[in-house]
């Protein structure tokens, strides 16, 4: 079968082992549409951990603590390495922090958070499966529910 | 245990021995008032959405304390009708008094105003989440007519999705042992959020569309009004107003020792001619507001211990 040739990056990021399905959710988290430097997406690869996996490389940018937040709440499993000089210099597993700040949306429409101008706040209180509690109406949401600002 | 200082927004928050100890400092109130404890204190009751019984009962009971009561009942004669958020009230608010009372119709304001403010809020009820007070009374409305809390058949009847009372009584008994019943229309059945909340601490209970079916066994049957103001489909709320209605002829063979009881206002959940029997409980229930209020007051404000 021929082989797909994605080109190595100099420098950069490169995030593994995405849900397939949540791949492009990703370019959308980090507006990879933005970046000038070389990016390589694919989507529907072969993977034994996870069935059907995304990989997304992107030269020249290292994630901050709030893209890398994003990205674990959408794909808990997915990998982070980080590249220099070709070379994997980090490679990290994304894990959810315990408290999310800003960056989602509360699902219930009458929480004051939908009203109100105030910085959203959750607790995580499970993994697996991911369940996020609301600071302020107490609400649990699972994953499904997680709608990104 | 100190409660000096202490916000009250979520039963969720308050553990057993908490819970206990102020069901036991409410007693003693009741029993052996304190006219003077408050003297000097001053309350700001900050009702952003109408509740006659629930702001009388917290005004009521820092009265017969010896305290000052401040606020507003009608949102619409405060500067949040000028635009103001919910933060910058409170942090006005907390300079004029020493606790806040708030009622308002968002889940989760009472929380914003308690990471806010520097003297400690009470929730009186956010939308659908909390009302930690009307919680507390129901506990202690169960402690006085049963003798205890713990072991007990409670079958709560009504709109136990939106009806914030169910949800947080229903959360409060986790730590008791009791044996839950839950009777609502398909419609308005328990969240699940809550249902997996007990499963976790292994509560027992079930769920019902009749009341026949649990009514026999029930200690305690809690009705709820379905509240047309909760329903974002008005045409949902038709099909189901008047679904429960409990009448004097079910209550044939009921316990010896039930007791109904409501949160009130009732609209027509319960018929006027069970009043007069003795499982009608829903007044005196009402009354337990003010020692539990006090308790709460007094506690917060460093008062007792």
């Amino acid at each position: 079968m021929k082989q797909l040739k994605v080109s190595a990056i100099r420098e950069g990021t490169v995030i593994d082992h995405i849900p397939s399905d949540v791949t492009f959710k990703v370019v959308e988290i980090l507006k990879l549409n933005s970046v000038k430097e070389i990016i390589s997406v694919a989507a529907n690869l072969d993977s034994k951990k996870i069935g059907k996996k995304g990989i997304i490389k992107i030269g020249g940018k290292f994630l901050g603590e709030e893209e890398v937040n994003k990205i674990a709440l959408v794909a808990p499993a997915a990998t982070l390495s980080i590249i220099k000089d070709f070379k994997v210099v980090e490679k990290n597993k994304l894990t959810i922090p315990k408290t999310i700040e800003g960056f989602v949306k509360c699902f219930n429409p009458n929480c004051i958070t939908n009203h109100e101008e105030i910085k959203t706040k959750f607790h995580v209180a499970n993994q697996k499966p991911l369940k996020i509690r609301c600071h302020y109406c107490e609400r649990a949401m699972a994953s499904n529910d997680i709608v990104l600002k | 245990m100190s409660f000096k200082g202490k916000d009250i927004i979520s039963i969720n928050e308050l553990s057993k021995a908490e819970i206990i100890h102020i069901l036991e400092v409410a007693k003693s109130l009741e029993s052996r008032p304190k006219p003077n404890l408050l003297n000097g204190k001053v309350l700001a009751a900050l009702f952003f959405e109408p509740s006659t019984r629930t702001r009388l009962s917290f005004e009521s009971a820092m009265s017969k304390l010896g305290g000052k009561v401040v606020g507003f009942a009608d949102p619409s004669v405060s500067s949040v009708k000028k635009g103001e958020t919910l933060s910058d009230t409170i942090k006005i608010v907390e300079r004029y008094a020493d606790v806040i009372v708030m009622r308002h119709p968002l889940e989760g304001s009472a929380r914003v105003a308690s990471d806010v403010s520097d003297v400690p809020v009470i929730n009186a009820g956010d939308g659908a989440n909390q009302h930690p007070t009307q919680t507390l009374l129901d506990l202690y409305t169960i402690k006085k007519i049963q003798g205890h809390i713990s072991n007990l058949n409670i079958a709560m009847v009504g709109d136990l999705k939106y009806g914030r009372t169910t949800h947080s009584l229903a959360m409060a008994l986790s730590h008791f042992n009791c044996r839950l019943f839950f009777i609502s229309p398909e419609q308005l059945r328990m969240p699940s959020y809550i249902l997996e909340e007990l499963d976790k601490k292994n509560v027992e209970y079930s769920e019902h569309t009749q009341i026949e079916e649990v009514i026999k066994n029930a200690d305690i049957l809690y009705s709820t009004r379905i509240q047309k103001e909760r329903f974002p489909d008005l045409a949902e709320y038709e099909k189901v107003r008047n679904v429960y209605i409990i009448t004097k002829d079910m209550l044939k063979s009921v316990k010896s020792n039930l007791k109904i009881l409501h949160p009130l206002p009732r609209v027509n959940e319960i018929s006027t001619d069970v009043d007069s029997t003795k499982y009608a409980y829903y007044f005196e229930q009402a009354a337990n507001g003010i020692p539990i209020r006090q308790a709460l007051l007094s506690l917060v404000l460093g008062k007792l211990k």
